[in-house]
């Protein structure tokens, strides 16, 4: 892999040393397991959570003269992922092994893809707020088998072995060295992550290990060469990939500005001290001895295999973007919070179906998510049905109610459930449109009120005044936009 | 009632049907020649006596009812590769001690599907790596042929001697045997014994502990061709469990014995004729030449131009495989640990104790033809060489070559504990210089007892066919088997 560089340095995105602006070089290998029943070679389940050694078969426990035999699935979600990263579908790639030996690794070798991947190089894009769209390449996917477990803490002098994730198909997805930023790291994680929960193709839970990622940091004068980079190993959250991130370049300024010189190496970040520590040097590294494994043919497919996929492939999160923009009428920045998942997705078409976007929009980020974020709840276990905020929106709409009752009608579809039609109807929530009734309110208040009249002409916005008067004299109901208007005309303004 | 050993696998049949014995007798038969035979011979390292004798019962119970498989009955012993479930299954090795798998290969399986009883586990170099059986953790096989008028041990080649030894002195009607160099055939040459190693892809490699798992294949060692095609009918078919088994239909091999060869083009390849090869090799080559053009073949030379390149690159693949494949033994799961005081020093105990030196030289080559630096230099290069010698060979077959007959070995059996070979490795390794090639291309080969040397000792013939051809192979070889129309019985002095 020859290394491009695809940014133009962006000066806010610098880092100040001593000696000058520092930029971050950053490039992550993404560790995604595959949502599929079966292992990637054996037909053990893949069920987190199980007794230790419980998903283990004979292959997985590498016993003499097992042998490996591909599980289609894992290929169709390797294929599906692929074409959601609008990647190269290689349909001949092959499997090698690679060799270490390590007590959770019963093969002594994992099956891996070296020098062919199923997965070639594609493009993701991330929305980076007022920054713009940001470009990051993906260099390739391939599929690999996930290791056992090592457990040192249940014996003195002991490590005991769970080989339930051993042979657990993953795919590894590498990007280019294009993101400049622990922020654009972040954006890049939870951009991979959304493309593959929106695919089916991992469940993208990073606290079970799911997804994690390795992240390569290197810094260097802006726009400059590309400096000696350190590779942080299995980061299993976003938070402390931003944490490891700023730890590692911030270390590797200082070094470089005492003169010092960046060791090729892999280290650890610890989340405790937010501090990342050497695991090994290059030295050190391993000789994986990669070969091709002659257990395995080479994984072969035809355009038509890929044609079929592609065809039931969901809406993906950018086109389903662009869609709501076009379609709803919405801003760019409120289809970016409604796309985060295919579930709040869904929720908002289920809500702005044939009523007003913009309005439907701003009911369900603001009302809706941000109840459901303080509740931690989310859309499958939510009390309120998309049926039932939009039929919120529906009184709201036709001028039945107020947004102010709008939210009072929220609060009680969600404590208590129940149509909010009926509901508005039973308590009596309807705003007042007869003008009539609006009209002896204000006669009421105006007569009441001589000075605050005088006033009003002088000052008209202390109208203000009034509106509340009238408001609070129709308990909230009476329709705002006619009691100003008839207002103005009473008062002459 | 020693007699019922001598039989072949179609007799034994013919007698069970007809109720001339049972099962149960010519099992027994069998156990008691190995309990007289094995201490001399050291064939088996396992005897499986209660397995054997309630197999047979099993089997004298459906024959009773007329029911019964294509081997109904028929006594069989299996190399030590081959996981047996419940029984020994070590590789002839030190560090699978006591592994008894909880699982059956799909060969045996179908094995003993097809009504077969197992004798026991038979002896083989150490996880298949030798020529000589050697390399055993469980000791020498001693091959039962010996040269007349001497005493002197001789092995019966490797790395399938067990079988070989087994069969030879009528210690089991037949045996399963592997092949990734040369293992069936070479000790098949040895011991005037019928052994083909199939197509690749035609047996199934799930459940045989792998040696060098692109070459690798199972096949059967027999007294007699037809024998070779009843048993192989039985280890042969397609496993979806194996991705490099080929989903095939297994032909009725027993049915191609007889076709002879008339009109088939049978090929000399130029290069095997070797620098230093004895009289007595060069002259049965001929004959046997002679005896296929007598019963109408026509004999072509032709040229394998790549030949001289595969002994060396199969040492490069070979081992590299192994190396890979021989890392699992490390012991964590299963078998002999010795432990040390950091988990590093518990596999360097483990694998220095429980992998014998061919093995640990094996295993150090491979390891360093893939290394960073030098795998392009060895093994990709090895690999080339690999594709240039299947070349060959398509090179031929696609001019009409049909098959093609070679010596099986450049020698006749040697003696045990030879110091010559055992200070030169590559002597030993120069022993499958006729048989590497077949592996490196996948083909099917058969070496068939031809002719004996001054000394009265065996000597093999080899054809190697077209890829799933072996019916052909079958065909010819019996030919020779009836031409040659010599008794390869060892005069027994055990």
């Amino acid at each position: 892999m020859s290394l491009v560089d695809t940014r133009t340095p962006d000066p806010k995105k610098f880092i100040k040393g001593a000696t000058g602006d520092w930029e971050m070089v950053i490039g992550l290998e993404i560790h995604a397991q595959i949502t599929s029943e079966s292992k990637l070679f054996s037909g053990s389940s893949t069920k987190f959570g199980n007794a230790p050694n419980s998903n283990v078969s004979f292959v997985d426990a590498a016993m003499p003269g097992m042998l490996p035999t591909i599980n289609q699935e894992c290929v169709r979600q390797a294929v599906r992922t692929g074409l959601g990263l609008k990647a190269k579908i290689n349909n001949r790639s092959i499997f090698d092994r690679k060799n270490y030996f390590y007590p959770d690794l019963p093969q002594g070798y994992q099956i891996s893809q070296f020098k062919d991947p199923i997965v070639g190089e594609g493009i993701v894009y991330l929305d980076m707020g007022k920054d713009g769209e940001v470009e990051i390449g993906i260099e390739r996917l391939h599929l690999e088998q996930d290791a056992g477990k090592s457990i040192h803490d249940q014996h003195p002098n002991m490590s005991f072995i769970d080989l339930n994730r051993s042979g657990v198909a993953l795919m590894e997805i590498v990007s280019k060295p294009d993101i400049r930023s622990s922020e654009e790291a972040r954006t890049y994680i939870a951009k991979i992550r959304t493309i593959l929960r929106y695919l089916g193709t991992c469940d993208g839970n990073m606290e079970q290990g799911s997804l994690r990622a390795d992240i390569n940091v290197s810094v260097r004068a802006p726009g400059g060469e590309f400096g000696t980079r350190c590779e942080i190993k299995n980061v299993n959250s976003m938070r402390f990939a931003v944490a490891a991130i700023e730890y590692e370049a911030r270390r590797q300024i200082d070094i470089l500005e005492d003169g010092g010189k960046i060791d090729q190496e892999t280290r650890l970040f610890d989340s405790k001290s937010g501090k990342t520590r050497s695991m090994r040097s290059k030295e050190e590294a391993h000789d994986y001895r990669y070969f091709p494994d002659p257990d395995l043919l080479p994984l072969e497919f035809d355009d038509e295999f890929v044609a079929a996929l592609a065809k039931d492939l969901p809406e993906l999160p950018d086109e389903k973007h662009d869609r709501f923009v076009n379609e709803y009428s919405i801003t760019s920045y409120d289809a970016s919070v409604l796309i985060s998942s295919r579930s709040n997705a869904d929720f908002f078409e289920n809500v702005a179906k044939g009523r007003d976007g913009k309005l439907s929009a701003n009911w369900v980020i603001n009302e809706f998510f941000g109840r459901l974020a303080k509740e931690e709840l989310d859309v499958s276990n939510s009390p309120i049905s998309a049926k039932q905020l939009g039929g919120i929106i529906d009184l709201i709409s036709s001028s039945d109610i107020s947004g102010k009752i709008a939210k009072d009608l929220f609060e009680i579809v969600w404590g208590e459930g129940g149509d909010p039609a009926d509901i508005v109807e039973k308590r009596s929530m309807k705003q007042v449109s007869d003008t009539g009734a609006i009209e002896k309110m204000i006669d009421d208040i105006i007569s009441a009120n001589p000075e605050q009249v005088e006033k009003v002409k002088l000052k008209p916005q202390l109208i203000g005044w009034f509106v509340g008067q009238v408001m609070k004299a129709s308990q909230g109901k009476a329709n705002p936009q006619a009691v100003n208007k008839i207002l103005k005309e009473k008062l002459g303004l | 009632m020693s007699d019922l050993i001598k039989l072949s696998l179609a007799d034994i049949q013919k007698g069970l049907k007809a109720k001339k014995f049972s099962a149960s007798e010519v099992t027994s038969a069998y156990l008691n020649e190995i309990d007289a035979a094995n201490p001399k011979l050291n064939a088996y390292v396992s005897i499986e006596n209660e397995q054997a004798l309630s197999m047979a019962k099993a089997s004298d119970e459906k024959l009773a009812k007329g029911e019964g498989g294509a081997l109904e009955g028929v006594p069989l012993g299996i190399k030590d590769l081959f996981a047996t479930k419940g029984a020994h299954t070590q590789a002839g090795s030190h560090i699978l001690d006591g592994f008894k798998p909880e699982y059956e290969s799909f060969i045996t399986n179908n094995l003993w599907q097809d009504g077969a009883v197992m004798l026991g586990k038979l002896n083989m170099d150490e996880f298949a790596m030798g020529s000589s059986n050697e390399t055993s953790y469980y000791g020498a096989v001693i091959n039962p042929h010996r040269a007349s008028g001497s005493n002197k041990d001789l092995v019966p080649g490797g790395s399938s001697g067990g079988s070989a030894a087994a069969v030879s002195a009528f210690l089991c009607a037949g045996a399963t045997a592997t092949d990734t160099g040369g293992s069936i055939r070479q000790p098949a040459a040895f011991t005037g014994t019928v052994g083909i190693k199939p197509t690749y892809g035609r047996c199934s490699r799930w459940g045989v502990v792998a040696f060098a798992s692109s070459l690798d294949q199972a096949g059967p060692i027999t007294r007699t061709v037809e024998d070779s095609a009843l048993m192989l009918a039985s280890m042969a078919g397609f496993d979806r469990l194996d991705s490099t088994s080929v989903d095939l239909a297994v032909p009725d091999f027993a049915a191609a014995i007889e076709r002879g060869v008339k009109g088939l083009r049978i090929g000399v390849p130029k290069e095997y004729r070797m620098d230093g090869m004895p009289d007595e090799i060069e002259k049965l080559w001929q004959q046997g030449l002679a005896w296929l053009k007598d019963e109408g073949a026509i004999i072509k030379d032709i040229s394998l131009p790549h030949t001289k390149y595969a002994l060396p690159a199969y040492y490069i693949v070979a081992p590299a495989e192994a190396s890979s494949n021989l890392a699992r033994y490390d012991g964590v799961k299963y078998g002999l640990r010795v432990n040390g005081d950091s988990i590093d020093e518990m596999y360097e105990n483990t694998r220095a104790a429980g992998f014998g030196a061919e093995v640990q030289r094996r295993v150090l080559i491979g390891t360093y033809v893939l290394s960073a630096g030098y795998y392009d230099a060895y093994y990709v290069k090895a690999q080339k060489v690999r594709t240039l010698i299947k070349r060959d060979f398509e090179t031929v077959f696609n001019d009409g070559i049909d098959a093609i007959l070679t010596p099986a070995t450049p020698s006749a059996a040697f003696g045990v504990n030879d110091q010559e070979m055992k200070a030169d490795p590559v002597k030993m390794y120069l022993n499958d210089i006729f048989t590497v090639t077949v592996n490196m291309a996948g083909l099917p080969a058969i070496a068939v007892p031809a002719g004996k040397d001054n000394a009265g000792l065996p000597l093999g013939l080899q054809l190697i066919g077209k890829p799933f051809d072996e019916e052909t192979l079958f065909a010819a070889g019996r030919v020779i088997e009836r031409s040659a129309g010599l008794d390869f019985t060892p005069k027994k002095w055990w």
